[in-house]
């Protein structure tokens, strides 16, 4: 009798530490949620809202100041100048990095594991030290204020992180669907397309998350090359529109709100893909 | 096996020695002559770019503030990054929303965060009103505007944007700890945490020197986040080396001092690096 008491004590007490855990993760998640409330709460506050209180609800939820921001923040221009720079971006850093990194894992030779070194040196190096040369660079060639800079510079830019990637996925890679192709008679362009593209498709699904995110969120080189001009991208115009709305603290939020809404629904929609990209790989 | 010729790594090679080595051993060279917007020829000046960084208040004090947010958040970070792990490595129903919740600040652009939180932190701002409503009002402050805690603001959401970043890094890791192992561990009577300590973090090693070497390097080169939301002040007191090199090369034109507080960077970031990089090299296999 006393034994069968002893489990079901057990057992309750079981069931309380998982209801106290489970509600002290809720809270905790509650408080770290906070500034988010506060970003969706001023977005929607009117002027003499805001003025009562930063923390209240809204007490009518002010649209007018996402229309707002959207016409005068010339956010629907660059909403598309960053979707085309990250797409272009994107698709230069699969083509370069997989056909790189299938040389650099398959040749076993010291020139290039020497190679595959220097790329990696790339993870480390501070992009300042390369700044103002490669600045100029692009004022001399005419660049400054096109897509073409920046394109040019996020491919380089994540390369090393793009070819690590890809170098560790074709290691692991085993090689028979390659020979087999060779001994069919295709040369190395032919099984690169044909076969050993279709197989890095995992980790091709890890290197557009990955290099979308970081090319989707940068600012300092997109500051420098297109900041005020027709080619700004999304952190650029919120960076100006800070500026321009100085103390308007709601068409502000509204314009970040607009900014960040396309990241939000695409990571809800691949969360899982994304949370394992980042997992296994590391942010540029 | 027929060979891949090398044609394979021309493309990537030049756009990487483009965007990549060929600035930055230009700019090392920078690093060493008097060069300024004007184009007048450059002189080397030796090294009195350097001199004149460790005697000039605001490089000084972005050298000791980049190494102190680099350590701090690196620490801290790593520390809440596994109790969150931990916490919702777990059979909690609510584990898979909360993930997604902890981790979603880390997809954000900082030039945003920096923003949200500049607002959050003002005198009269969401932050100090909730600790009044709580009853706190003691520990209101003027967050980013007083610069004896300017810093540890800075710090506060560096970690509040990363935490989750370190959290699914630890949650992969976690995967690879053995049920059976713990369970032979609870048998054998280690408590709670005798497992943690004696099972768990020892076979999570991978995973922190993964951890700690992206907070490290990020975090050294720390930008976007400071440039926003205190452009280095109050005074000195949140200038880092990343913002205060982007001033002296884009602001005053000084693109030689620019270049030496760049390679200051540089060697900090590689000194401990150094130390990492047999961890790194241990991850790139798991992948």
């Amino acid at each position: 009798m006393s034994a069968t008491t002893g489990v079901r004590g057990a057992r309750a007490r079981r069931l309380t530490t998982g209801i106290a855990a489970e509600l002290g993760m809720i809270v905790v998640a509650l408080l770290f949620m906070f500034p988010f409330y506060v970003f969706l709460s001023v977005a929607l506050k009117t002027p003499a809202d805001l003025a009562a209180s930063p923390l209240s609800l809204p007490t009518d939820p002010a649209w007018a100041n996402v229309a707002d921001a959207w016409q005068r923040g010339g956010l629907g221009q660059a909403l598309t100048n960053s979707a085309i720079v990250t797409a272009l971006s994107v698709a230069g850093l699969v083509a370069c990095g997989s056909t790189a990194a299938y040389l650099l894992a398959r040749r076993a030779q010291r020139l290039s594991l020497g190679l595959y070194l220097v790329f990696l040196l790339g993870l480390m190096i501070p992009l300042q030290l390369g700044m103002v040369p490669l600045y100029q660079l692009m004022r001399d060639a005419n660049l400054l204020q096109t897509y073409t800079s920046l394109i040019i510079f996020e491919v380089g830019h994540q390369l090393p992180l793009v070819i690590f990637l890809y170098t560790g996925f074709l290691r692991a890679l085993p090689r028979e669907y390659e020979e087999a192709a060779r001994v069919d008679g295709a040369g190395p362009f032919t099984s690169f397309w044909r076969i050993v593209l279709p197989l890095l498709r995992p980790i091709t699904g890890t290197v557009v998350i990955l290099s979308s995110i970081n090319i989707w969120n940068d600012f300092l080189t997109p500051l420098l090359y297109v900041g005020g001009s027709a080619q700004q991208t999304l952190p650029v115009a919120i960076f100006a529109f800070r500026g321009e709305f100085a103390s308007q603290w709601q068409i502000i939020f509204a314009g970040m709100g607009i900014a960040i809404l396309p990241i939000l629904v695409v990571y809800f929609l691949l969360q899982k893909y994304i949370i394992k990209g980042f997992a296994s790989g590391i942010k540029g | 096996m027929a060979r891949i010729p090398y044609a394979f790594v021309v493309p990537a090679l030049l756009l990487y020695g483009l965007v990549v080595l060929y600035p930055t051993v230009a700019g090392g060279v920078y690093a060493f002559t008097d060069w300024t917007g004007r184009r007048v020829a450059p002189s080397f000046t030796g090294l009195a770019n350097f001199a004149e960084l460790l005697a000039a208040p605001a490089a000084r004090s972005a050298l000791r503030n980049t190494l102190l947010i680099a350590l701090s958040t690196t620490v801290l970070q790593t520390v809440l990054g596994l109790a969150l792990a931990l916490a919702l490595h777990s059979s909690l129903r609510s584990r898979h929303l909360l993930r997604t919740l902890f981790f979603a600040p880390a997809l954000l652009p900082p030039v945003i965060v920096g923003f949200l939180w500049q607002y959050i932190l003002t005198p009269q701002g969401p932050l100090n009103e909730a600790l009044g409503a709580v009853g706190l009002s003691a520990l209101q402050q003027n967050w980013l505007g007083d610069a004896s805690i300017a810093l540890a603001s800075v710090i506060g959401v560096i970690i509040w944007q990363n935490a989750g970043l370190t959290m699914v890094i630890y949650l992969a890791g976690l995967q690879g700890v053995p049920p059976e192992l713990l369970e032979a561990a609870e048998i054998d009577g280690a408590s709670r945490w005798q497992r943690l300590r004696r099972v768990t973090i020892p076979l999570l090693i991978p995973a922190t020197t993964i951890a700690m070497s992206l907070t490290l390097i990020g975090s050294l080169k720390l930008f976007d986040q400071v440039y926003v939301m205190t452009g280095g002040g109050p005074g000195y007191a949140t200038e880092t080396l990343s913002v205060v090199m982007y001033k002296e090369a884009f602001v005053s034109g000084r693109y030689g001092y620019a270049a030496a507080i760049a390679l200051v960077l540089t060697m900090i970031v590689f000194a401990f690096a150094l130390v990492q990089l047999r961890g790194l090299r241990r991850f790139e296999v798991d992948s």
